[in-house]
C-alpha cells in the first residue's frame, strides 16, 4: 500500500488492525486509539480518499490502498487548510480528538465542499471529542470550507 | 484489542468465494467491509477460524434498473446508496434509511449485503427490506435462487443463508422518491436504534416494520391491519408492541421499548398518511 505517498511493504499477520499497522510498522503514530470500538472516531484516516476508522479495519483489507494520515496532510511546513483553521479558530481542547477530526473533516469537506453548520455537525457525528469542545470544532471547519471556496473567514 | 488468530483467503469472484466457503464453510466467515463482524471479533464475541474477505469480488457493488425493481449488487456501500439518484427516484426509502446508518466513515466501508447477511434487528437496512417485501438473491454451489424478505430473518443474527451462500443481490419495489418515514431513536446520532419504526407505502397499502424489537427485524402486522380497516395512526398505533418481545439493555428495559415503539410508529405513519 502506499501511506502519505510512499511506498510501505510489510508482512503482517491477517489479524492486524490497520491503525496497530499505521502507529507499528510504520512508526506514524499521528493517529490515535481512542475507543477502540469503532465509536469515536479518533482513529480516522482517509483510504483512497475516504474517511474509515482504522481500529475497525485489517491492514490486510488496505493492501494496495492510497492511506493518508495526519502525517501526510501537509506537504511542508505549511498546515493543510483545515489544520489552519482548527489552529485559528482553536477547534481542540486536550487534542487526543484532533487528528482524527481533522482527518473526518478533510473527507467530509472533500465530499461536501460548501456545507451548512448542520451538515458540518452530521458530516462529523462519527467522531467523539470528551472535552466537549464541539463549538469550536464545527466553526474551523466551516471556516476551512470558507478559505477553500476563496471567501475570507 | 485484537481479534484472535485467523486464516485470511481473499476470493476474487462470486464462483471464488463460493467454493472457498464449500471448502470451509462451516469454520468460516465472510468478510465485506467488516463493521458488523470486525467489531464482534475485536470483542472475542465471534471467532471464525477463517476469514475469506469477498470485498473485492468483482461486479457486486451496483444499483441497477431492474424494470419492476431496483436490483442492489451486495456489495454496494451505505454511502454510495445514500448518494444514488435511481434509488433516490424510485425507492427513496433505501437511499434514505441508509444515510441513517452509522457515520460517514461507517458508511464508506459497510455493505448493505454485509448488513443484510449479518442479520443484525438493531440494524436499520434489514427492517426496510421487511417493509419492502424485498427479494434477495444467494448463490451456492448449485445456483442462485431467490429468499423473500419474511422468509430470510430466521433468528438472531441468523439468516436463511445457508454455510455455502452468498449473497449477492437485494431487489427492491419501486415505491417511490417518498411516501415513508423512518423514526430512529437513539442516544448518540451515530448509535444503533434503541427502538425504530419504518412507516412506507407500497401500493395501496402502508407496511410497518420495527428495528430492536425482538430477536430479528419485525413487521408490526397489527397495526397494518388496523391501518387497512380505516383505523385512525392513534389507534393502529396502539397495537404496535402487540405480540413483540423486545430485549432489555443497559439503554432501555423491554417496557420502554414497547413505550417507544408505539410512539414511534404513531409519529411514523402519521408522516405518511400526512
Amino acid at each position: 500500500m502506499s501511506v502519505n505517498g510512499g511506498a510501505q511493504g510489510h508482512d503482517v499477520e491477517p489479524r492486524a488492525l490497520l491503525v496497530q499497522y499505521l502507529r507499528e510498522e510504520c512508526g506514524l503514530t499521528g493517529t490515535k486509539v481512542g475507543c477502540d470500538t469503532s465509536s469515536c472516531g479518533a482513529c480516522t484516516v482517509l483510504v483512497d480518499g475516504e474517511s474509515v476508522k482504522s481500529c475497525t479495519m485489517l491492514a490486510v483489507q488496505a493492501d494496495g490502498a492510497a492511506i493518508t494520515t495526519i502525517e501526510g496532510l501537509a506537504p511542508g511546513d505549511e498546515l493543510h487548510p483545515v489544520q489552519q483553521a482548527f489552529h485559528e479558530h482553536h477547534g481542540l481542547q486536550c487534542g487526543y480528538c484532533t487528528a482524527g477530526m481533522v482527518m473526518a473533516a478533510v473527507g467530509f469537506l472533500d465530499e461536501n465542499p460548501d456545507p451548512t453548520e448542520r451538515e458540518v455537525r452530521l458530516g462529523l457525528e462519527g467522531n467523539l471529542c470528551r472535552c466537549t469542545g464541539y463549538q469550536n470544532i464545527v466553526d474551523s471547519v466551516l471556516a476551512a470550507a470558507a478559505s477553500k471556496s476563496g471567501v475570507s473567514s | 484489542m485484537i481479534p484472535a488468530a485467523f486464516d485470511y483467503v481473499r476470493a476474487g469472484s462470486r464462483d471464488e468465494a463460493v467454493a472457498l466457503l464449500g471448502e470451509r464453510g462451516d469454520e468460516a466467515k465472510l468478510l465485506a467491509g467488516g463493521m458488523s463482524l470486525i467489531p464482534l471479533m475485536k470483542l472475542r464475541l465471534a471467532v471464525p477460524t477463517v476469514l475469506i474477505d469477498v470485498g473485492r469480488v468483482e461486479d457486486l457493488s451496483y444499483v441497477r434498473d431492474g424494470g419492476d425493481h431496483v436490483a442492489i449488487g451486495a456489495l454496494t456501500c451505505h454511502r454510495d446508496l445514500e448518494t444514488n439518484d435511481l434509488l433516490a427516484a424510485e425507492c427513496g426509502v433505501v437511499r434514505s434509511v441508509a444515510a441513517e446508518v452509522g457515520d460517514n466513515q461507517v458508511r464508506h466501508r459497510g455493505t448493505i449485503g454485509g448488513s443484510i447477511a449479518h442479520g443484525d434487528p438493531a440494524s436499520d437496512l434489514p427492517a426496510v427490506l421487511l417493509a419492502l417485501d424485498a427479494t434477495l438473491v444467494a448463490q451456492g454451489p448449485a445456483g442462485t435462487r431467490d429468499i423473500p424478505s419474511d422468509a430470510f430473518f430466521e433468528g438472531f443474527l441468523e439468516t436463511a443463508l445457508a454455510p455455502d451462500e452468498l449473497l449477492t443481490e437485494i431487489r427492491v419495489p419501486k415505491t417511490g422518491a417518498n411516501g415513508f418515514a423512518y423514526e430512529k431513536f437513539n442516544r448518540r446520532a451515530q448509535d444503533y436504534a434503541i427502538v425504530g419504526a419504518l412507516a412506507t407505502r407500497v401500493g395501496d397499502a402502508t407496511n410497518v416494520a420495527l428495528v430492536n424489537m425482538g430477536s430479528t427485524p419485525l413487521r408490526a402486522k397489527g397495526v397494518e391491519a388496523a391501518l387497512a380497516s380505516g383505523a385512525s395512526p392513534a389507534d393502529a398505533a396502539a397495537l404496535a408492541a402487540d405480540g413483540t418481545e423486545p430485549p432489555g439493555d443497559l439503554n432501555a428495559s423491554p417496557e420502554y421499548r414497547a413505550h417507544l415503539a408505539r410512539v414511534l410508529v404513531r409519529r411514523a405513519i402519521e408522516a405518511v398518511a400526512g
